[in-house]
């Protein structure tokens, strides 16, 4: 009898290791976790804008249908990531995940203050190898150090009235998320620039 | 023999008890980091890196992508402020006011988070296109069958999750009381 109790008690300790060991591994076993879920359907470094929300797409659960959503999925190993968003109307939002989808910044279009989002993505290696002197002189640049070298970036646009979800989509089709080359002079001037975007207001 | 089959017992117990343990909690969720006002839940820091070891769990485990900090807070309901469980085929009324944010959308989905798909598709409301009354204050009627005003369909289902989301807010991990995030209020008001 005594031994049956004793057995219980241990299967009730040994329980708790389990469920400890068991929600911590969790996120590295999940397989249906949205990073797995959005890698069939979007590009590596490219800007994937997704279907909207509806009863049908049951792709991810919750997510907002009053948003058009865009993702980035990104892999810095190849160098670091240049984002550019125009932003729409009404109200737009860059979201940075890692790969196990801990969303470690997050910024709208009012606190970047200009009419784009432009953020430079980098692991925190990369970022110490950057020379000081190029940090001085593009101050305006907003460099973000990702903590894991994979990762999802969520643009998102509000479309405050169902008709403006076109227009929402379109802003977020014109965004971009490329590896910067090392040499990115003649790349960058060549890059067109999203067209209903009027130069940046002096205000920050 | 009889030592094989107490351990046996023993680690059948113990992966019982854990994983049903891990089970119930990324399905339900904790009670850890919660913010809750009235009716509604929000769980601000799963939007920031130090989001805590069960969130991350249930949100890979459903393969959500939770708000940023930066970018909004989400608060959920799924029972009116005297803890009824909403109910797709009552009328449940959301009115009053809301946190300070600069955009706000109320959305309704099934308890696995999917939309309910309706002929009207009209899943939610946002800030911008309801119909408020003459002192800003709004009032969204949940219901099956079309009301006046802001009607927001159920489709008939029996349980359903509202979820209020709150862009470019200052509502967030340091918020803790009512007078920071006035939400609004949940009544059921009639059921057939």
């Amino acid at each position: 009898m005594i031994r049956l109790l004793f057995t219980i008690i241990a299967g009730v300790l040994l329980g708790g290791v389990v469920h400890l060991v068991s929600v911590l591994a969790l996120p590295r076993i999940a397989t249906q976790d949205a990073y797995s879920r959005l890698t069939p359907i979007t590009k590596l470094n490219a800007v994937t804008v997704l279907q909207p929300a509806e009863p049908s797409n049951t792709l991810m659960p919750y997510l907002d249908p009053a948003f058009a959503t865009a993702v980035c999925r990104y892999d810095l190993s190849g160098g670091p990531i240049k984002l550019t968003v125009p932003v729409s109307q009404a109200y737009t939002s860059v979201s940075f995940y890692t790969r196990s989808e801990v969303a470690y910044y997050a910024i709208n279009d009012r606190s970047a203050g200009k009419k784009v989002i432009e953020l430079d993505l980098m692991t925190e290696a990369q970022h110490n190898e950057l020379p000081e002197d190029e940090e001085v002189t593009s101050a305006d640049r907003l460099i973000i150090d990702s903590p894991s070298t994979t990762g999802l970036i969520v643009l998102k646009a509000l479309a405050p009235e169902p008709g403006l979800m076109p227009q929402a989509q379109a802003t977020l089709a014109a965004s971009k998320c490329n590896v910067q080359v090392d040499q990115p002079q003649p790349k960058q001037a060549e890059a067109p620039i999203p067209a209903p975007v009027p130069a940046p207001r002096g205000r920050r | 023999m009889r030592l094989l089959f107490i351990t046996l017992l023993a680690l059948l117990l113990a992966s019982a008890v854990g994983l049903g343990l891990t089970w119930t909690t990324t399905t339900r969720g904790t009670e850890l980091g919660t913010l809750t006002i009235g009716a509604w839940t929000a769980r601000p820091r799963t939007g920031t890196a130090d989001i805590d070891p069960y969130s991350r769990a249930t949100i890979t485990r459903n393969g959500e992508l939770p708000i940023g900090t930066g970018d909004g807070v989400a608060f959920t309901a799924n029972a009116d402020d005297r803890k009824k469980a909403l109910d797709g085929r009552c009328d449940v009324l959301v009115s009053g006011v809301t946190p300070p944010a600069r955009f706000w959308t109320l959305t309704l989905y099934d308890t696995k988070g999917h939309l309910v798909a309706n002929t009207l598709e009209r899943y939610g409301f946002t800030s911008q296109e309801l119909v408020r009354g003459a002192d800003g204050g709004f009032e969204i009627r949940i219901a099956s069958r079309s009301r006046a005003g802001n009607w927001l369909p159920t489709g008939g289902i029996e349980r359903y999750t509202l979820m209020m989301r709150l862009y470019d807010t200052p509502v967030g991990v340091a918020t803790r009381t009512k007078r920071d995030a006035p939400m609004p209020a949940i009544a059921t008001v009639g059921c057939p």
